[in-house]
């Protein structure tokens, strides 16, 4: 169906952790359509796991970069640029927030932690766009990650839904910027997925059940749908689209109260 | 050994690519397994799966070894 859509165009992944990632539903998906994927990882833990995620795809580029340090970030794009010269899109996985702040109350946030959620969850899109457009000579994509919390207050879901909403608007911000360069930028805000980043989340099982039984579709969605309407975004079928805040969620978005015919659940 | 214990020691050996006969009672993931601690959480959220249970965060935390492992899910169930 997607065959060959993406052939001929390079692209990096920041932020894949493991076969869970919705990073990996991305990358599999530009894949199959014949993209040629570069992988960026931090730290030795990762790059384990990277490594073979990316033999997987035929990639044979993986690159260190810590998106809190502005001189790792330029060393990727430096490394990224002596070995393609061009880049055509970036897929953009990555948040942070201390786990013991994504329970109890948002109003116990410390400032440190306010601060590094919005630097590595928030600024660090706009760093590595600002980098990777310079390498888009001919044009481009990019795409990040948001979540529902962003516009609604979810549960325990706290100082990153506060980071999510920021990064919705420097999507549209960036989107302004660049959009004169024919460069695109989009965010998918995907429905609840058990990932890594999600096991930092209280009570995620409930939370998944809740959008299972409430969704239009009446179910989550999984890492190769996020991966399919990605697709879209970074590819020429969205050759029109910019500055979107695109849900992938089963439809949990347009939902105002719980079904009635759902099951009362409760926690643990 | 009990099937959940024959269910635990299958994901690990899968999970950690050791052998089987070194997922003993007292086998420290870490210590004796080479597990990171990425491994640690990835160990956790596939037991969850395979169980259907939720392993919350601070009894994850004790969660060390194989028989901590197959005695917490054991309860849970």
């Amino acid at each position: 169906m997607t065959s060959g859509l993406m052939t001929g165009k390079r692209g990096l992944i920041m932020g894949l952790a493991n076969d869970k990632s919705i990073a990996w539903g991305i990358a599999k998906a530009c894949a199959g359509a014949g993209a040629e994927l570069a992988f960026s990882y931090q730290g030795e833990a990762l790059l384990k796991r990277v490594g073979p995620l990316a033999a997987e795809l035929g990639s044979d580029l993986v690159l260190p970069c810590d998106v809190g340090d502005e001189a790792s970030v330029d060393a990727l794009f430096a490394a990224l640029e002596e070995r393609w010269g061009k880049l055509d899109f970036i897929v953009h996985a990555i948040g942070f927030s201390d786990k013991n702040e994504l329970r109890g109350r948002y109003v116990d946030t410390s400032r440190q932690n306010f601060l590094t959620s919005m630097d590595i969850s928030v600024f660090s899109f706009t760093s590595v766009v600002k980098r990777a457009s310079a390498m888009m000579t001919e044009g481009g994509s990019c795409l990040t990650l948001t979540y529902y919390g962003a516009e609604k207050v979810m549960p325990h879901y706290n100082v990153m839904g506060v980071a999510k909403a920021a990064l919705e608007a420097s999507v549209r911000y960036l989107a302004e910027d660049l959009g004169r360069d024919g460069i695109r930028v989009n965010a998918i805000s995907a429905g609840t997925i058990k990932t890594l980043a999600a096991s930092g989340i209280g009570d995620f099982r409930y939370i998944m059940k809740w959008n299972e039984y409430n969704s239009p579709l009446r179910r989550t969605v999984s890492q190769e749908e996020v991966g399919k309407s990605a697709l879209y975004l970074l590819s020429d079928l969205g050759s029109a689209v910019t500055g979107e805040v695109h849900h992938v969620d089963a439809g949990y978005h347009v939902i105002g109260m719980k079904n009635p015919d759902a099951p009362d659940i409760t926690k643990g | 050994m009990s099937d959940v214990a024959d269910r635990v020691r299958k994901i690990v050996v899968e999970h950690l690519g050791v052998e089987e006969e070194k997922v003993t009672e007292n086998a420290s993931f870490i210590d004796d397994l080479g597990a990171d601690s990425l491994d640690t959480v990835e160990l956790v959220m596939a037991f969850e799966e395979e169980f259907g249970i939720e392993i919350p965060d601070d009894a994850a935390e004790t969660i060390q070894t194989f028989g901590d492992a197959v005695r917490f899910i054991k309860e849970a169930q």
